[in-house]
């Protein structure tokens, strides 16, 4: 047996074996994300239309309606999310690409990577306790809340690595033209680092746009238009949940077409902050 | 080194508008270190608002009993935690031994097999993977996977491995096995990313000694990348691991949120975050309440330690032991 093991044709078969293992596990990767892209838009597409975005649900056995209320609704916690979160996720990286290599930045950075793995559920049950239970009722404020909260950890860990990346030597060339400390991050380090961070913005914005969980009771859900944040608001996600698990086949298909829609948004901010990333890189070079 | 050019532009400038000292560079690093503080202050209020939320079960229930008790009755006020620990350790630990080895394999290949443009390409549909949301794989596993593990998966598998006890029972499709396979392909991603992070760090040196030796590739990655990289491997599995414990929407849509111990992969099962989801909005009681709250603190101090050691682990790892390119 020693005699085979050594042999090089049987180290040879060994490592040609290993190599395509290797890339056959790629295509059993593959199929799960073949099959959820081709049947959310075989699915999906045959309840498109004008009506799906602009017409409000409508009850079980009626024909038509839509989900323009849930669109509505992401978008408006989405905002909230994003007027509480980019600032606050964004000034953190600032602060630790800066001035974080101190025992305080340390700690904040260790905390934002163990944070930004926290299940979203419960980043749920935080915001239910900030905002629903001082105010009495479910309001789209304290989904965006969640949602804000959420955005925070990764946003300044993301930020923080595009921070570093701008060269020490401009920094260096404008402190040395006598521009001071605050003017140089200003202008100089966080300006160069903006199309990323910009990306790294849209990539949490993506990311907020498709949590169901942390929404489902802070948001709760709402048949009606509402533009009060104040108020119980439908999400889009919500909806997908709601449609998915009824036993109604009309629904199911609703569910598939709001799949399609929420990919395609999700899609789209995906492809844009790819876009940035890629024109970025050509401007460095 | 940026430290030290301020520090001349302050003795010629003192009491000016250019040193560290002056107004301008106060303001800014006061608000720059408000913002950085802000991510500890999210922390802790993350911390006591779940133990706020969470006090009213400790006054009804002793912590031990909660943990340990089978039965959730919230009619009775009766609140036991077990069921959905089970059920989420059962649908994780399912999911890793599903996408680990796929995981490691993938890693491999994007890093050490592929041709490096290939590599970066091959990376593009594992981030895609990681950007569809929950909710629409949850969608997937009740229309696609459930269906097709209760006419095909399970029976087969009952047929030919029946005499395990973990693949016992009628073929329901709804239940932990669903769960832990949809949570297999929802954490690939994760392992992945982070094995590729740390496979990328083994020195060339050490590859090239290995080849040099007359090793083969695989050798090579046997001698010198999985050993280098291991503790790293390590901690990508438990940020996976954390992931799944804490997925909500996909499990809770096809693990069939039936509050039951089970030995059996096919049977209907619940979990940590499941219950959580279904239950919180309609919850009355401040104990109800209370004790959601409590599994959501479980389920925040597991996913924390998980995590932390997880960064402890492949941080070690990129910084390198030092002693052999020194």
């Amino acid at each position: 047996m020693m005699n085979l093991h050594s042999s090089f044709l049987y180290r040879k078969m060994v490592d040609r074996g290993m190599a395509v293992v290797c890339a056959l596990l790629f295509l059993v990767a593959f199929i799960p994300l073949l099959s959820v892209l081709w049947l959310v838009i075989t699915k999906g597409a045959a309840g498109l239309s004008w009506d799906f975005f602009t017409q409000l649900p409508k009850p079980v056995g009626e024909e038509g309606g839509g989900i323009g209320n849930a669109l509505i609704g992401t978008l408006a916690m989405v905002a909230i999310a994003c007027v509480l979160g980019l600032p606050l996720g964004v000034g953190a990286g600032v602060y630790l690409a800066e001035k974080g290599d101190g025992t305080i930045g340390n700690t904040i950075r260790f905390m934002a990577e163990v944070l930004s793995g926290v299940p979203s559920i419960v980043i749920g049950i935080v915001a239910y306790a900030l905002v629903v239970k001082p105010m009495g009722h479910f309001s789209a404020l304290a989904g965006g809340v969640a949602l804000a909260i959420l955005m925070i950890p990764t946003l300044a860990r993301a930020t923080e690595e595009l921070v570093r990346l701008v060269p020490g030597s401009l920094r260096e060339a404008s402190l040395a033209l006598g521009v001071p400390n605050w003017k140089t991050s200003m202008r100089v380090v966080i300006r160069t680092a903006m199309s990323g961070i910009v990306t790294a913005c849209l990539l949490a914005v993506a990311r907020a746009a498709g949590e169901t969980a942390p929404l489902i009771f802070t948001a709760l859900n709402n048949q009606y238009w509402n533009f009060d944040p104040r108020a119980p608001t439908a999400s889009l996600t919500v909806q997908i949940y709601n449609y998915a698990i009824s036993p109604y086949d009309d629904w199911h298909t609703k569910a598939w077409t709001a799949s399609l829609v929420l990919l395609l948004v999700v899609g789209m901010l995906n492809v844009a902050s790819r876009v940035m990333t890629r024109s970025r890189l050509k401007g460095a070079r | 080194m940026a430290d030290a050019a301020p520090a001349v532009l302050d003795a010629h400038a003192e009491g000016g508008h250019r040193g560290p000292g002056n107004l301008g560079d106060r303001v800014f690093n006061g608000v720059l270190w408000t913002l950085g503080i802000m991510v500890l202050v999210v922390a802790g209020l993350i911390v006591l608002n779940l133990a706020l939320v969470a006090r009213p079960l400790a006054k009804e229930h002793s912590i031990w009993g909660f943990i340990t008790s089978t039965e959730w009755n919230p009619i009775e006020e009766h609140y036991g935690a077990l069921p959905f620990l089970y059920g989420t350790l059962v649908t994780s630990a399912v999911s890793i031994v599903l996408a680990v080895p796929i995981a490691i394999g993938l890693g491999l290949f994007i890093t050490q097999f592929a041709p490096p443009k290939l590599g970066r390409v091959l990376t593009i549909p594992v981030e895609l993977l990681a950007a569809i949301p929950s909710v629409v794989y949850g969608l997937w596993g009740l229309f696609v996977v459930v269906p097709w593990l209760r006419s095909a998966i399970e029976p087969w598998l009952g047929k030919y491995f029946g005499w395990v006890p973990l693949f016992t029972g009628p073929p329901i499709g709804l239940g932990y096995l669903a769960s832990g396979l949809i949570l297999a392909v929802m954490i690939l991603p994760t392992i992945v990313a982070v094995s590729v992070e740390v496979m990328k760090t083994t020195p060339e040196a050490n590859r090239e000694a290995a080849l040099a030796l007359g090793a083969t590739k695989w050798e090579s990655v046997m001698m010198a990348v999985i050993p280098y990289s291991r503790a790293g491997i390590l901690g990508a599995v438990l940020l996976g691991l954390g992931r799944a414990l804490g997925e909500t929407m996909a499990v809770t849509m096809v693990i069939g949120n039936a509050p039951q111990i089970s030995a059996s992969l096919f049977a209907p099962g619940y979990s940590l975050p499941a219950v959580i989801a279904n239950e919180f909005a309609e919850a009355v009681s401040s104990v109800h309440i209370g004790a959601l709250a409590g599994l959501g603190l479980i389920l925040f101090a597991t996913t924390f330690i998980l995590n932390a050691a997880a960064r402890v682990l492949v941080t070690a790892v990129q910084k390198g032991p030092g002693r052999i390119s020194g």
